[in-house]
Parts: C-alpha cells; sequence; structure tokens
C-alpha cells in the first residue's frame, strides 16, 4: 500500500513539475540556510581554536593608557625598557617578556614597495608568540645589544616584494636605514580580529628606538607565563608592580592594560557560537516557513483535485490510501527539497568559506538533521490536507467544479 | 476490515422501500420516497426522468456512494446500508465500474495510467496491471492509443477511455452517469455500442442515466423517474 501511495505521488509530482518545484523552494532554501550557517560557524569556530594554540599559551599583553574603550591609550607615558627588565627580574612566573614599539611604515627593496607594521622588539618576542623561523635565524644577543640593522620578516611581506626570490640577506630599506634581513618567519595566517599576522618587519627594540622612533619609548609589553602558573594570579602580579613603577596612588585607576589574550579569544569563540546558533534560528524559522509553503500548496492542490480525489473514491480508493498519497506526496516532496537544499548548501559553504577565509568543515550531523527534519515537515504539514482530502464526500466531490 | 461476500442466487440490484431524505427539520427535502426496484444480472437498464426526480440520488445509492435514509438496498444480496464506508469502497472497486459525464480521467497522465488506477487500488502487480488495462483499452477500441494524455484524445476517445478503466477491474455492474452528455450523435452512437457489446459479450449488467430516449433505446428496459418514485411502466411508451 505504501509502495502504491508513492507511485501514485510520483506520478502526481511529474505532473505537476513547476508547481512542485515552487512548493519546495522554501524547503530547499531553508535546509539550505541551516546547513551554510552551521558549516560556516563551525569553520570559524574551528580557526579561532586554531589561533588560541597559534598565539602561544598564556599570553598576557600590557598596554599604556586608561581603561576609556577599545584601542584608546591617549593620556598615559608610555613604559620603557627598564619596565621589561623589572618584570623579568621580579615575576619569576613569567617564561618570556618582550617589550615592543611599532610603527606603521613602506620597506623597499628594488622597485618594490610595501606598507606594513615595523616592530622592534627582542627575541622574547618569540618566545611569547611562539613562533620560530622558516628559514634563516632570528636575533643574536649582540645583534640585540647593539642595535644592528637587521631584520625578520613575515610572509606576506617576503611575498609583496621579493615575490618568489630568496630574501635572506639582501638589504631592505626602512626609512632611512638599510637592513638585512637574516630571517623569514613561520607563516601564521590571519588572527581572530581577521588580521593578517605575517604582514610584518621584526628589528631588534634598540634599532627601533634609535634609527626610526628617536626615542626610548616601550609602546607595548607581551609576556607570556610559565607552564603551570596561574594567569590571573600572575596578572594580579604585574598590575601591582606597574602601579608602583608608574607611582600611583591608591584612589587613582590604572593608567595600563593588562589583557589576556586567551580570555580575548575565549570570547571571541563564543561570540562566534552564540551567532551560529542565532542565525542558525533564524535559518530554522525559514525551514518552518517553507513547510508552510507546502501546506498552502498542498491545501490547494486538494481543492483543485477535488474531483479527481472523488473519482479515485468512487472507484474503490479507501479513506486512508487517499490519506496515504497525500502524504507520501507531501513527504517525498519535502524530502526532495532537503536533499536540493544540502547539495546547494554544501556547494555554496564551500565557496564561501574560501571567500570568507574559513576553514571548510563538513558537518555530517546536521545534514542527516536537516535532511530528518525537512521530511519529517512535509508529514507534519501534509498531514492536514491529506485528511482533508480523504474525507472528501465522493458525491460532493464528483459535482465539484 | 472484512469484505463483503455477495449471494449469487439473489437479484443484482434490489431496492425495497428505500427513502432519501436530504437536511433536517422544516428544511428537509425527500428525494427519495419509496423506490422498490430490482435489476437482474445481464441486464442493460436506462435510467430516465426530470432533473430532481431522484434518478441520480437512487444512482448513488446503488453505485454504494450514499446509503438510503429507510429501506433497503441489497446489492447481490448484501445489505449495502449496514456497511461502513470502506467496506461500501471495497465493494465499488471489486464489484462496480464508473463512466461519468465528465469522463474524470487523469489530465496530463497516459491512457494506460488512467485504466490502470483501479488495478493499483487492486494491488495488482505491475506486469498484470499493464497487460489487463491494454486489454481494456483494446476491448473500447483504443488499441495503439495507450500513451496518449486526455489533452490529446477527442471527446469520444476519452470517454471511451473512462469506459476502459470502469472495465478493467471486470465488475459485475457498470454505471453511466450520462455517459453521451458531452458527445455529438456520431460519437455517442459508438459509445452506445461498445456498452451494448460489453453487456452482450461480457455479460455486464449496465444502468445508465440518460436523458436522450434514442439512447436509452439502445437499453433492454427503461426505468422513469418522476417526484421521488419509479413510474409505474405504462408511462414508457410516452
Amino acid at each position: 500500500m505504501v509502495w502504491n501511495a508513492l507511485l501514485l505521488a510520483l506520478r502526481e509530482i511529474r505532473r505537476n513539475v513547476l508547481r512542485s518545484f515552487l512548493t519546495i523552494l522554501g524547503i530547499v532554501i531553508g535546509v539550505a540556510a541551516v546547513i551554510v550557517m552551521v558549516t560556516l560557524g563551525g569553520g570559524a569556530t574551528l580557526q579561532v581554536t586554531q589561533q588560541i594554540a597559534s598565539l602561544g599559551s598564556n599570553l598576557l599583553i600590557i598596554s599604556p593608557g586608561k581603561r576609556m574603550g577599545p584601542g584608546q591609550t591617549a593620556g598615559a607615558p608610555a613604559f620603557a625598557a627598564s619596565d621589561a627588565v623589572a618584570l623579568v627580574r621580579d615575576i619569576p612566573q613569567l617564561a618570556a617578556v618582550a617589550p615592543m614599539a611599532s610603527r606603521a611604515m613602506t620597506v623597499v627593496y628594488g622597485n618594490a614597495n610595501w606598507s606594513t607594521q615595523i616592530t622592534g622588539t627582542t627575541s622574547d618576542y618569540f618566545k611569547a608568540r611562539n613562533w620560530t623561523a622558516k628559514s634563516g635565524r632570528l636575533f643574536s644577543d649582540s645583534e640585540l645589544r647593539a642595535g644592528a640593522a637587521v631584520c625578520v620578516i613575515g610572509n606576506t611581506v617576503r611575498g609583496k616584494l621579493f615575490g618568489s626570490q630568496d630574501p635572506l640577506g639582501a638589504r631592505i630599506r626602512l626609512q632611512k636605514i638599510a637592513c638585512e634581513v637574516i630571517g623569514l618567519l613561520e607563516s601564521k595566517g590571519q588572527s581572530s580580529m581577521g588580521t593578517d599576522q605575517d604582514d610584518l618587519v621584526v628589528i631588534p627594540l634598540r634599532a627601533f628606538q634609535r634609527r626610526i622612533a628617536g626615542n626610548q619609548d616601550v609602546g607595548l609589553i607581551q609576556v607570556s607565563v610559565r607552564d603551570g602558573a596561574s594567569t590571573s594570579r600572575v596578572q594580579q602580579e604585574i598590575e601591582r608592580m606597574m602601579r608602583e613603577r608608574r607611582h600611583l596612588s591608591e584612589n587613582e585607576e590604572n593608567n595600563f592594560n593588562v589583557m589576556d589574550m586567551k580570555e580575548i579569544t575565549k570570547m571571541l569563540t563564543s561570540t562566534t557560537q552564540v551567532l551560529t546558533a542565532l542565525l542558525s534560528a533564524v535559518a530554522a524559522v525559514s525551514l518552518l516557513v517553507g513547510g508552510i509553503g507546502i501546506m498552502n500548496i498542498m491545501l490547494v492542490s486538494v481543492t483543485e483535485r477535488t474531483r479527481e480525489i472523488g473519482t479515485r473514491l468512487a472507484i474503490g480508493a479507501l479513506e486512508k490510501e487517499v490519506l496515504l498519497q497525500f502524504l507520501v506526496e507531501a513527504a517525498v516532496l519535502s524530502s526532495f527539497g532537503g536533499v536540493v537544499g544540502i547539495v546547494l548548501a554544501l556547494a555554496a559553504s564551500v565557496g564561501l568559506a574560501s571567500v570568507l577565509n574559513v576553514p571548510f568543515v563538513f558537518n555530517a550531523p546536521i545534514v542527516a538533521v536537516a535532511f530528518a527534519f525537512s521530511a519529517a515537515v512535509g508529514l507534519v504539514f501534509g498531514y492536514f490536507p491529506a485528511r482533508k482530502a480523504a474525507q472528501l464526500d465522493p458525491i460532493e466531490a464528483l459535482r465539484h467544479e | 476490515m472484512s469484505q463483503p461476500t455477495p449471494v449469487n442466487s439473489a437479484a443484482m440490484i434490489e431496492l425495497r422501500g428505500v427513502t432519501k431524505t436530504f437536511g433536517k427539520g422544516t428544511a428537509a427535502m425527500q428525494a427519495l420516497r419509496g423506490v422498490d426496484l430490482r435489476i437482474e444480472a445481464g441486464e442493460f437498464v436506462a435510467v430516465m426522468g426530470p432533473s430532481g426526480s431522484g434518478k441520480s440520488t437512487c444512482m448513488n445509492i446503488v453505485g454504494c456512494l450514499d446509503t438510503p435514509t429507510s429501506g433497503t438496498y441489497l446489492f447481490q444480496g448484501v445489505e449495502v446500508g449496514k456497511l461502513s464506508r470502506d467496506q461500501r469502497a471495497l465493494l465499488r472497486r471489486h464489484y462496480l465500474g464508473f463512466v461519468f459525464q465528465g469522463f474524470n480521467l487523469l489530465n496530463r497522465t497516459s491512457a494506460l495510467e488512467n485504466v490502470e488506477l483501479p488495478l493499483i487500488y487492486r494491488g495488482d502487480p505491475i506486469a498484470a496491471r499493464h497487460q489487463r488495462a491494454r486489454e481494456a483499452l483494446a476491448a473500447v477500441g483504443l488499441a495503439g492509443w495507450e500513451h496518449h494524455t486526455p489533452g490529446e484524445l477527442s471527446g469520444g476517445q476519452q470517454q471511451r477511455v473512462a469506459i476502459a478503466r470502469a472495465i478493467v477491474s471486470q465488475p459485475a455492474v457498470l454505471l453511466a452517469d450520462e455517459p453521451t452528455g458531452n458527445l455529438d450523435t456520431a460519437r455517442s452512437q459508438e459509445i452506445m455500442d461498445i456498452l451494448t457489446h460489453l453487456n452482450r459479450e461480457q455479460g455486464i449488467t449496465i444502468v445508465m442515466v440518460t436523458h436522450e430516449s434514442e439512447m436509452a433505446a439502445y437499453a433492454s428496459r427503461t426505468i422513469h423517474f418522476r417526484d421521488g418514485l419509479v413510474a409505474p411502466v405504462h408511462e414508457e411508451t410516452a
């Protein structure tokens, strides 16, 4: 009986190809939207998780300025190299302390030039960021002490200035100084904030202060906490010490910030997840609307096919056979819509993932759930029209114009 | 559900004091007011009467689509009024064939698929289904037209497809409701020839409602309805 209903339902769908297509459009869009949202959200979450690892564990960033809002650091004195020295000396739980000074600048090599971020820092910077040289080497102690004109470049800068050439040993120009490229950094890709982490040139802090900035300021200190030590306790320790060094009285607010990068990344991850859930919920609503669309078309179809239903009943179709036929029709339509939606969604996800620079993560459970849900939508929203058809009085139905 | 089993010795169709009332209270309308009717197996009966005379109501009851308000309707000895909706559907499926004035074929569906529809409900296997459907189409002179849809067929051909659909399940009784109402004289005569042939060669009992006495002339007996009753036989000559 189910096979017969399936046969009759398929014939019915074939009879009305265009209408069938329009009927399933809502389901197609709903299923596709849910899958795309979940897939892209999953990719984004994975990316953020990977970045937690690539950031280096237990990274804290100390920046000058009152907590006025994101990026606002005005009205507070910069740090000095001596602050970094004091941190190393007084807080044994720190694995690396990297004082940093940065400036956006154009670097030139031959005919090529590229605007990038120049950072002056120490070897601890690479240690804190868990960063190694892909080729060449990092700074030596003597180069750091002397403020030598050497630099380590990120992969993006290498691509822009050197193309396929080997950058090692070449001299690039930063304003007035010529710097020898001694190392190329491992590629890190995009950060969770969407910036290109490989777009940078690193030089010794002394060289930056003397030859570029012309002062002794340190704009930022990045520190990493030893494994096993409590990040929040170290954070408090740093705050206490920096307040002392900056001569802040008890009722004065901090004029610096200690940010835990891991906290920020965690926050970003949960934001991504909440956003994914929210967008998926919106997409699920469109699936519901698609179901209502099916019910609508099925109801119209029952009215339009009243005489046909009357004929079927007259030649001996049972009530439950008519019910089953319409129910199967709705279920076949909506699950076909589900399949089309899944195919569309996977194609769109792959495309969007590459455009948005997010890894594509195939999520089998959500595909299965979306398919099951689309079939269920057909059954639920097809039931009412199907029952209406089955309960028609054959005499009335045959008289229907 | 149990399928009703006919009694062979009984009349094919027997109505005893059948009444049918539509509506309730003061709005009640009595369409049939005590119809007595007996049709034997193998008869070809024409049913005539002005509209509102109760002939359609009576045909619906004979076709097991409706049940009497009072009185008894025996189909091959089975009291139809006591059957459930599904049991009556099974009775129609196995013993009755319907031909309608408006053909009522599924459009955009081939003649073969239209004709095999009753067999699908009956659960016949696909090969037997196609074989029987082809035979039924051949019996109405439409061999070779199996894959044409109703839109590609003339009115007369469509009605022949409908007849093929009605006889494909080899029913005991064929009920035809003004089968020639939508057709011109030549096509009408073709249809009547087919019905007469089916009645004579295959022994199918035929009950046909018609407005035209030319068509009624093909039948072996004519029943006249008037005001919810079967009119006495002597009026037949009018």
